[in-house]
């Protein structure tokens, strides 16, 4: 009885510092980037990274941005807009810079183009029409 | 003349009655539509825009003591070459150093960059695994992958004489698809 007892013990330990254990590999061992988490000493700028940090996202945890992750990747692309940002680059001038090697996807920013105009114009559309249908209904109620 | 005004006054109101379903046709097209993009399986791969456009201007330092440092100069002229991102700490990029071996023993140039690694590890890998670099750039920030819009390691890219992007090849190039790296290093000559 005590015997099982003690061997679950071991096994729950051996369990929890197997679980808690780095992974071996597919990660590296640099320290992070020097701007990855430490802010620009300027606040006006640290804001505008921040804020454009928010709105890029992670090339590898694809559904958050690079403010939110923990990714190495992630890392070097804050020390890259930090730096930038400190140079007194525009961050749209940066976003622009990222757009250009990965696409729109790299940017959580909406864009009105050729191909997501509908999106924007779908719920205008909508309510014109629901208007009209309302007022053929009801617009002659009020006479009769 | 109050009888009734209900009958001729409202005409909008009478639908067809196959309109009756329409709500309900709409509604199964939109599951339909959730259904599918549930169970398509979703890319994870992020295609660089820079393919077709110049290589992007770099000076990386020395990684290795017995392979010369990597500048996008090193990769203009003569013929086409392949840039191979890679990192001692990437399991994958272990697995593609056999064919990498294979491409060099037919004449590829290769260039390597190391993604945020350290000498004495890359040391170790490339005992482990053969060198078939001619150069090896370290890069500790991963600067270059934002350059040429990679997002991972190992990937690698097919770069003319005139030092153009030619081709993004993601992930570890296995076995099979040697045949069609030599075939875009061969396309990348014209």
């Amino acid at each position: 009885m005590t015997g099982r007892l003690v061997s679950m013990l071991i096994g729950m330990a051996l369990m929890l510092a197997l679980g808690f254990s780095p992974p071996l590999s597919a990660q590296d061992k640099l320290p992070p980037a020097p701007y990855a988490y430490r802010q620009l000493d300027d606040p006006a700028q640290e804001a505008k990274a921040r804020a454009l940090m928010q709105s890029l996202r992670c090339l590898q945890c694809q559904g958050q941005s690079i403010a939110d992750s923990d990714a190495p990747i992630a890392g070097d692309m804050r020390n890259q807009v930090r730096l930038r940002i400190a140079r007194g680059e525009d961050p749209e001038a940066i976003r622009a810079w990222l757009i250009d090697r990965y696409g729109d996807y790299v940017s959580f920013a909406p864009k009105i183009d050729t191909v997501t105009w509908p999106l924007f114009a779908a719920p205008v559309l909508l309510l014109i029409v629901a208007g009209v249908i309302l007022r053929r209904r009801y617009a002659g109620r009020g006479g009769a | 003349m109050s009888g009734a005004p209900g009958e001729n006054q409202t005409p909008a109101t009478k639908a067809p009655g196959w309109a009756l379903w329409l709500p309900l046709l709409l509604f199964a097209g939109f599951v339909g539509l959730v259904m599918v993009g549930l169970y398509r399986p979703a890319s994870r791969e992020v295609k660089s825009a820079m393919v077709g456009k110049p290589l992007p201007e770099f000076t990386l330092k020395q990684a290795v003591p017995d392979r010369p440092a990597l500048s996008h100069t090193d990769m203009i002229g003569g013929k086409p070459r392949l840039l191979n991102i890679f990192a001692s700490w990437c399991v994958p990029c272990a697995a593609e150093a056999p064919q990498l071996e294979a491409l060099r023993r037919q004449g590829v140039e290769i260039d390597g960059v190391a993604i945020r690694d350290k000498t004495d590890d890359l040391k170790g890998f490339l005992a482990r695994n053969g060198n078939p670099y001619a150069r090896i750039g370290s890069d500790e920030v991963s600067a270059i992958q934002f350059a040429v819009g990679s997002s991972g390691v190992p990937e690698s890219f097919v770069i003319d004489a005139r030092g153009i992007i030619r081709y993004q090849h993601i992930g570890d190039i296995t076995a099979e698809q040697v045949p069609m790296i030599l075939a875009r290093l061969k396309e990348a000559e014209q």
